[in-house]
C-alpha cells in the first residue's frame, strides 16, 4: 500500500515537472514574454525538455539498480512519452511555426542539413516506441518488445548530435548532454555483462539437464520485462 | 543634428543617379580604394547617395516610425536592446542586456594605426569631433538567418578613411574589440578567441553605406548593442558589423577574423549576404524578420546590391563566402 503512494506520488511530481515547461510557452506565448523571436524560444525549450526526457528514461534502470527499489520502473513509461510529446511539439513547431508548413522548405532541409536529418530521424525512430508502449502491446510482442524499445539507447544520440550540431560556437552545454548520455550508457555495462553470463550459464545448465527440471526455472519469470536493460 | 532617413518612396539611387556620376562614383571609391586623389569627385558621388531627412530641423522624429527604403518599419527599441549576439557578454541572445551593465564605455580611447599618413590615437570625443552623424535605417541579416531593421546613427566609414590618409600599402582596414574580461563576463570563458578581430577590404570601408556607429534610435549606443562605437556593413552579415572598437589598423594582408579563425570552413571574410550560398550546416535562402511570424526570402547583397555589387564583379561568390 506504501509502495503505491509513493509512486503516485513521484507520478504527481513527474507530470507538473514534466509539464511546467508547456504552461511556461503557451502562457508566454499568449501574454507575449517569450522574446524578441518567439518561434525560437518555443523550439529551444520544447527541444531541451525532449532531451532531457529521452536522457531521464535513460536514468530510471541505473537508478533502480542503485536504490534497489523496482517500483521505478513504473516511471519509465510516462517519461517515456512525455519525451515523445515533447519531441513531437518540437518537431511541429519547426514544420509549422518555423518553416510555415512550407513543404519543399521542410524536404530541403531534412534531405540536406544534416543536423536537421539527424534529428528527424529521432523522430521517427521514437514513433513505433510510443505507439508500442501499451500493455497490450507489451504482451502481444512479447520478446520482440524488448528488442524494438532498445532504440531509445540511440535516440538520446541522435538528440545530442542534433543539438551539438545545430549550434554556432558555444557548444558547452550539447557536450555536457552527451557526457551525461555517454555515463548512462556506460553504468548499463555492468549489469549487460552479468545478465548475458546468466543466461549462457542457464543455456548450459538446460544442456546439461533434462527439461522441466527445477534448475532450469530458476530466476525465470521473476524479471519484469525490459529489465535487465 | 542632420538627420537623414531614405524614404520608401524613393526609387534606388542608381535609377535616377545620370550615368557619368553614377560612374565618376565608382572611379571615386576606386581611387580612394588605392589611396589616390581625385577627392573633387566626392561632393557629387555623395550626393548622389543623400539620405532625405525625414524631418525638419527642430522637429522631434519618433524613430519607431521610421522606415528603410523598401519600406520595412524598424524593429522596436525593445528587440533591439534584448536581442543581440555579443559573445563578450554570455552566448545566449539576452546575456548582453542582462551582463553588460557593469561595462563602462567612457572614457574610450580610440587608436588609428598603420599604413596611413595621419595615424593617432584619440579620446572618443576628439575622435567623433570632425564627424557629421547622421541617422540611417539599415537591415541587418545575422548569418543564424534572423534580421532586423535598426535606425543607426553615425557617419560613414569613408570620412575617415580620407582624413586618415592611407597610403598605398593600406588595402585591408582591421578593427579590434576591446578586452576587459572584468566587464566583459564572456571574456573570461574561451568560446571565441579574444579579442574580437574584424575587417574590411579598401574599397568596402570606403563604400557609402559603410557607417561607423555611434548610436541607435536617436540615443548613445546601449552596451550590449556595442557601446560607444562599432561598425555596421549593411550588406554583410552580421558578425562583420565589430562592436566597443579600440583600434583601426590599416594593413597589407586580409585581416584574420574571428568566426574565420574559429571555423574557416563555415565563415569567410566577405560573409556577404547570399541566399544562394548555404551556410554548411543550414539554408541562408529565407530569414527571420524578428516580429514577424511568416519567413521572407533573404534578399541578395541584403537587399543593398545596387550599390554594392560592383564591388564583387567577376568574383567567385561561392568560393568568397
Amino acid at each position: 500500500m506504501r509502495t503505491k503512494r509513493v509512486v503516485l506520488a513521484l507520478k504527481v511530481l513527474l507530470w507538473v515537472g514534466a509539464l511546467t515547461p508547456t504552461v511556461w510557452l503557451g502562457a508566454g506565448a499568449y501574454w507575449g514574454w517569450l522574446g524578441a523571436n518567439p518561434v525560437e524560444k518555443l523550439e529551444h525549450v520544447t527541444g531541451m525538455s525532449a532531451l532531457i526526457g529521452l536522457l531521464a528514461t535513460l536514468l530510471v534502470t541505473p537508478l533502480r539498480r542503485v536504490t534497489g527499489w523496482n517500483p521505478l520502473i513504473r516511471l519509465r513509461r510516462p517519461i517515456g512519452l512525455f519525451a515523445f510529446y515533447y519531441v513531437a511539439l518540437h518537431f511541429s513547431i519547426w514544420m509549422g511555426l518555423d518553416l510555415g508548413l512550407n513543404l519543399s522548405w521542410i524536404t530541403d532541409d531534412i534531405r540536406k542539413r544534416p543536423y536537421i536529418t539527424v534529428g528527424f530521424t529521432g523522430f521517427l525512430l521514437l514513433i513505433p516506441l510510443a505507439l508500442t508502449s501499451t500493455r497490450k502491446s507489451i504482451r502481444r510482442l512479447g520478446k520482440r518488445w524488448v528488442t524494438l524499445h532498445r532504440l531509445i539507447y540511440v535516440v538520446p544520440a541522435l538528440g545530442v548530435i542534433h543539438y551539438y550540431w545545430s549550434v554556432k560556437a558555444d557548444v558547452r552545454i550539447p557536450i555536457l548532454m552527451g557526457v551525461i548520455y555517454a555515463t548512462l550508457m556506460l553504468v548499463r555495462i555492468p549489469g549487460w555483462v552479468e545478465s548475458r553470463a546468466r543466461r549462457s550459464a542457464r543455456a548450459a545448465r538446460a544442456r546439461r539437464e533434462p527439461r522441466g527440471s527445477p534448475a532450469s526455472r530458476e530466476g525465470s519469470g521473476t524479471v519484469p520485462v525490459g529489465a535487465t536493460d | 543634428m542632420i538627420i537623414r532617413v531614405k524614404r520608401p518612396s524613393d526609387v534606388p539611387s542608381s535609377e535616377i543617379t545620370p550615368e557619368d556620376v553614377y560612374l565618376n562614383r565608382r572611379r571615386f571609391i576606386r581611387q580612394a580604394a588605392a589611396g589616390a586623389a581625385g577627392l573633387a569627385l566626392a561632393p557629387s558621388a555623395l550626393a548622389a547617395m543623400e539620405w532625405p531627412s525625414p524631418a525638419g530641423p527642430g522637429q522631434q522624429v519618433d524613430y519607431s516610425k521610421l522606415k528603410s527604403e523598401l519600406g520595412e518599419p524598424v524593429n522596436s527599441y525593445k528587440d533591439i536592446t534584448h536581442y543581440n549576439n555579443f559573445y563578450e557578454f554570455g552566448t545566449s541572445k539576452t546575456d548582453p542586456a542582462e551582463n553588460s551593465g557593469d561595462f563602462h564605455p567612457r572614457p574610450w580611447t580610440v587608436a588609428v594605426e598603420g599604413h596611413v599618413k595621419n595615424p593617432g590615437s584619440y579620446h572618443l570625443e576628439e575622435f567623433l569631433a570632425p564627424y557629421k552623424l547622421e541617422d540611417r535605417v539599415y537591415r541587418m541579416r545575422c548569418v543564424e538567418a534572423w534580421s532586423i531593421v535598426v535606425p543607426w546613427r553615425g557617419f560613414p566609414l569613408a570620412d575617415l578613411v580620407k582624413r586618415v590618409e592611407p597610403t598605398g600599402d593600406a588595402k585591408f582596414v582591421q578593427f579590434t574589440t576591446i578586452v576587459r574580461p572584468s566587464q566583459m563576463p564572456g571574456q573570461r570563458t574561451d568560446v571565441l578567441p579574444w579579442p574580437y578581430i574584424e575587417g574590411l577590404r579598401l574599397d568596402e570601408a570606403t563604400n557609402p553605406l559603410t557607417l561607423l556607429v555611434t548610436g541607435l534610435y536617436g540615443k548613445d549606443l546601449p552596451n550590449q548593442d556595442g557601446a560607444p562605437l562599432r561598425l555596421i556593413v549593411p550588406w554583410k552579415y552580421g558578425f562583420k558589423g565589430i562592436k566597443s572598437i579600440v583600434r583601426i589598423r590599416f594593413v597589407e594582408d586580409m585581416p584574420h577574423n574571428t568566426w574565420w579563425v574559429v571555423n574557416p570552413h563555415e565563415y569567410g571574410f566577405y560573409a556577404n549576404v547570399n541566399p544562394n550560398v548555404p551556410h554548411p550546416r543550414w539554408s541562408q535562402a529565407t530569414e527571420r524578420r524578428l516580429g514577424e511570424w511568416r519567413r521572407r526570402k533573404t534578399l541578395m547583397f541584403n537587399g543593398y546590391g545596387d550599390q554594392v555589387a560592383q564591388m564583387y564583379a567577376g568574383m567567385d561568390l561561392h568560393r568568397w563566402f
